[in-house]
């Protein structure tokens, strides 16, 4: 069967991929254009560790078909870091250890980021909604919920 | 952060600490929280194959048929790999220290032990052909009657899970279905006991759930090596296993690894390495195979169910004088780490407390379930939880209060334990202590004066005359309870065993060792026994070449052969050897080979 | 042949495509069917995508609201004229499976899921079916979700409900075991209408307690025309389980839901926290 094409821009560039007409946004982004930031964890929408933002909102990349994606802007944790510099979120994530094995951050910062995007000052509960969609086995997510609130607190956090 | 208790073993400690207590940014943070950060699966390849397996549905059965035709035809496959492409299809993870015995294959050949045991794998150029074309695999099974509970599976006439341990339990030192620990006489302590409690305690499977499921990638490299991306936990130990079951030279190998997204012990059965390695021998590509979620929740082996009795006797004033542990550890259909598992519950046992009379039966059985294998703590935290629900209810037997129950039972230095090893360095009573205050769990005047370092010895420190016993040959069910044979005198010490390996892999056709232990007359236990020197290979026994390159050391007053022997001549006369080095001790089997 | 995909720019391109090809698949918002294509279940066939305005179309005036069955839980959570389904949208999934998850996908979902369903079940919600190019027929959902399963080829192109009475008077919760992101162990929507001070008009629904979203019909007679005082409350918790077939899974167990319901139901009409 054919592949077909898509374009979209990836973290502020430009980019093109063959695809499969059922291939995943994962597949593409990690196999087809060597963004590996989104990680497999399940398939099923239940782990969030492919955890991207299409046009500023959280998906799924794993369930998100990739010629969906035609014309939108994602944005994985490959792009957050302003060149050298890391965003707040990134900085707050290693002030609090908020990060063991590492596998589940790229998509718990993403998710972290589209929460602070629309919610500048989130109460605790309200993080804790925030990455409900992000599982991590390792840290028991107080210190990601430190993270997060410890980068709300900062001044450059509308800086999505 | 850390609460530095400098009241605690005040006179022993140097709290001048660089690191601990201090916050220290762990080096691969700027990795993970830019995503940088490389685990198995984040390297690309050009023409990256990927593999699927096709799994058993049946818990037990003989697989009467496979045909792949029709899936070796499917598009975009481009090998089916049966279990005759295997060179060496017949493992047990521990062979690489020649313990155990060879029981469990890649890819299921004549019969399926457990559901989801791998039978047929595919590699295709998309994963989405590769599963559309296991679809395509036919294979006829004739199901068997299965056994799930551990102690139904010991019962004379249960379905045999495992032909290789055909009693379905692992085999000790070729001679016993368990492990024994032996210290002082239970039987007699219970009779004199005032209370004697006895509870039975069960644990679940437990999946480790790591948010990276199990995988690897293997690729030819350069120098005719294959590089493998792996999410091992162990490297080297992985490494070794591949090479032996392709049958490769070691230095053909390339592992890389170490970053795991989550092991918790679950990543170090070696699931993935040999099947992706051979996928890429055979067709000259890279080979992925990662499991899916499903695949690892069902057939990423759990950490081991156990099921564990516990029987105590106490005196009316709360100290325990006999405790017997008898536990079944539930393997799952092959051994794979298990046997360790019952030799470390039963150096754990009886946990932190000074019992005058400790004997315990571990066993490890096979069951018609996913193999089990390591979780953090693996082999004692299972027990740990045994014996201390058990503690609580004693406590609650002789109507004390627990933490000051164990506080009364706890070891202190200068105890025996049983395992014939005096205690030092305990810190249980300290750490039940400052537990208790924190918790704000009021402790009686008594308690709080007790310490770790008074009060242990003198008499904790005998070791009592101890019944040593037969019971539990292998392949004899009717021998599991009988009574004792010989009485080690009192005070009889450490028991050095065989300096041969006791269990020996089924390669390598050596005669079996004698396995009669010598053990050394009574001695005084306050004096800690010389350093025994090395003693000298039975020449009976001696001293084929080893399978793996070993060269021994050869002091200059034994006249040893050379290492190896020279080709043409036969094999190399029985001289008396001598190790290389120390003793050096090792829980499975008493000593090192080397 | 591997997995084909189809984006139609009508819904009535859509329904034909289904009716007309037993192995096309709606995909929505991706949350059953990829799950399916990521695990090997789905290999061939054809996905069906709408692209269609009017599958998203949120219709919020007059008294009858409209939502197009590819309306994601998180369009109605931004929507605050539907601010009485937030808690039912709020308890599917995470973020951002709420970007993605469907009002339509969620009547497909198997118990324990479909959480969202039973908040439109209390509403009496009806569903617009369309089969081929025909018009659209519209169903009572209680009805559709009986023949669901003939229903496969078939598109859902709307559900529609009367507003109701206030936000207030559509209650709903969901017990997990994990929060506040869980599986099911039961869901209880209740739309209790009152008129001087006594229920009229109570429709109560069930999550996760039979194969499928299902009407309480014992609960509802016990309080209808009553005060929601003790003594109601405890009449509807005596009759909770009427009706009810929940499974064993690996949530809970058939004893466990049913040992639950009375007490999360009593909560729920007494309006007590979680």
């Amino acid at each position: 069967m054919a592949k077909l094409p898509v374009q979209f821009r990836l973290n502020g560039s430009d980019r093109a991929a063959f695809v499969d007409p059922a291939e995943n946004l994962l597949n593409t982004l990690r196999r087809g254009l060597g963004d590996f930031a989104p990680k497999y964890g399940c398939g099923q929408g239940t782990c969030g560790v492919c955890t991207i933002l299409i046009d500023g909102e959280p998906h799924l990349a794993c369930l998100t078909l990739a010629i969906a994606c035609e014309g939108r802007a994602i944005e994985t944790v490959s792009g957050m870091a302003d060149g050298a510099d890391l965003h707040p979120l990134q900085a707050a994530f290693m002030e609090n250890f908020a990060a063991q094995c590492g596998f589940c951050t790229p998509g718990m910062l993403t998710a972290a980021r589209a929460l602070l995007a629309k919610n500048p000052t989130p109460t605790r509960e309200e993080v804790i909604e925030g990455i409900a969609g992000n599982i991590c086995r390792c840290t028991g997510y107080e210190p990601i919920i430190a993270a997060i609130l410890a980068a709300a607190g900062s001044r450059d956090v509308r800086r999505a | 952060m850390l609460e530095f208790r400098k009241d605690v073993f005040a006179d022993e400690r140097d709290d001048n600490l660089n690191v601990v207590g201090k916050g220290l940014q762990r080096q691969d943070m700027p990795g993970h929280v830019t995503g940088r950060t490389r685990f198995f699966d984040d390297h690309a390849f050009e023409a990256l194959r990927h593999l699927k397996v096709v799994r058993s549905p049946h818990h037990h059965a003989r697989i009467r048929n496979i045909d792949i035709t029709a899936a070796a035809r499917a598009p975009g496959v481009k090998r089916v790999l049966r279990g005759a492409d295997v060179p060496l299809n017949k493992n047990t993870l521990l062979s690489l220290i020649n313990f155990g015995k060879d029981d469990e294959p890649s890819l299921a050949v004549d019969k399926v032990r457990y559901k989801g045991e791998p039978v047929i794998a595919i590699i295709a150029e998309s994963e989405a052909a590769a599963l559309a074309a296991r679809k395509l695999v036919r294979v006829d099974y004739d199901p068997l009657p299965t056994v799930f509970d551990v102690e139904e599976a010991l019962k004379p006439g249960a379905p045999v899970v495992n032909e290789t341990y055909p009693h379905n339990h692992f085999e000790y030192h070729d001679k016993y279905d368990h492990q024994k620990l032996r210290f002082g006489d239970t039987e007699r302590a219970f009779r004199e006991a005032d209370l004697v409690v006895e509870e039975r305690y069960q644990m679940s499977p437990i999946e480790h759930a790591p948010t990276e499921t199990n995988g690897s990638i293997a690729a030819p490299e350069h120098n005719d090596r294959f590089i493998v991306h792996s999410c091992a936990q162990g490297l080297f130990f992985s490494l070794g296993t591949t090479a032996k079951i392709l049958n490769l030279e070691s230095n053909r190998l390339h592992f890389v690894g170490g970053t795991v997204g989550g092991g918790f012990g679950g990543k170090v059965d070696t699931l993935t390495e040999p099947l992706a390695v051979l996928g890429a021998m055979l067709t000259g590509r890279p080979v992925r195979y990662v499991l899916d979620r499903e695949e690892e929740m069902l057939y990423g082996s759990p950490r081991g169910a156990e099921r564990i009795y516990i029987k105590d006797g106490l005196r009316r004033d709360g100290r325990i004088i006999a405790r017997h542990v008898r536990s079944y550890f539930d393997a799952g259909a092959y051994t794979r780490l298990s046997s360790y598992a019952g030799i470390k519950c039963t150096a754990h046992i009886p946990g932190p407390y000074s019992i005058p009379n400790v004997s315990s039966d571990v066993y490890v059985v096979y069951t018609n379930r996913c193999p089990s294998t390591a979780m953090r703590g693996f082999g004692v935290t299972a027990v740990d939880f045994a014996l201390e629900v058990q503690m609580d209810k004693l406590a609650h037997a002789v109507g004390l209060d627990p933490v000051e129950f164990r506080i009364l039972n706890a070891y202190r230095d200068g105890d025996m334990k049983p395992h014939r090893r005096v205690a030092k360095n305990t810190a249980l009573i300290e750490c039940v202590q400052v537990a208790a205050e924190k918790a704000g769990w009021p402790l009686s005047p008594e308690a709080k004066r007790r310490s770790s370092l008074a009060g242990g010895g003198g008499e904790r420190a005998l070791i009592r005359a101890t019944p040593l016993d037969e019971r539990g040959r292998i392949g004899r069910p009717e021998t599991r309870t009988a009574p004792s044979h010989q009485v080690l005198p009192a005070g009889t010490q450490r028991i050095p065993v065989s300096k041969e390996p006791v269990s020996q892999g089924a390669n390598d056709g050596r005669p079996l060792p004698a396995l009669v232990p010598l053990h050394e007359s009574g001695r005084p236990a306050a004096v800690p026994p010389p350093p025994v020197p090395a003693p000298a290979y039975q020449p009976a026994l001696a001293s084929q070449p080893l399978p793996i390159s070993t060269p021994t050391y050869q002091p200059a007053a034994a006249s040893a052969p050379a290492y190896p022997p020279a080709p043409p001549s036969p094999a190399p006369p029985p001289a008396p050897q001598t190790q290389h080095g120390a003793v050096r001790f090792s829980s499975v089997f008493g000593t090192r080979r080397r | 042949m591997p997995v084909d995909v189809r984006t139609c720019q009508t819904m009535a391109e859509a329904a034909s495509m289904l009716s007309g090809d037993r192995t096309a698949t709606l995909l929505a918002g991706g949350t059953l069917v990829m799950r399916d294509v990521n695990e090997g279940r789905i290999t061939d066939g054809t996905l069906v995508r709408v692209a269609d305005p009017a599958f998203r179309l949120v219709s919020t005036g007059g008294g009858r609201i409209e939502l197009g069955a590819g309306t994601t839980m998180a369009m109605v959570l931004a929507s605050q004229e539907l601010v009485f389904l937030h808690p039912a949208a709020r308890a599917i999934g995470g973020p951002a499976v709420r970007s993605a998850a469907t009002i339509g996908g969620n009547l497909f979902a198997e118990a324990p899921y479909g959480d969202f369903t039973v908040a439109l079940l209390a509403l009496e919600a009806q569903v617009t079916v369309q089969a081929g190019y025909g018009g659209g027929r519209t169903t009572p959902l209680e009805e559709f979700l009986a023949a669901r399963e003939r229903g496969r080829q078939q598109l859902v192109t709307a559900v529609s409900f009367a507003r109701p009475q206030s936000a207030g008077a559509l209650r709903f919760c969901k017990a997990s075991r994990v929060r506040p992101k869980g599986i099911s162990v039961l869901s209880i929507a209740a739309y209790l209408p009152m008129s001087g001070g006594r229920v009229a008009g109570a429709r109560i629904a069930y999550g996760a307690m039979a194969p499928t979203a299902i009407r309480a019909k014992g609960v509802e007679r016990a309080l209808e025309g009553r005060m929601l005082d003790a003594a109601t409350i405890e009449a509807a918790r005596q009759v909770a389980g009427e009706g009810t077939r929940p499974a064993t899974d690996a949530i809970a167990s058939e004893w466990y839901r049913r040992e639950v319901l009375p007490v999360h139901l009593g909560r729920m009409l007494a309006g007590e926290e979680r």
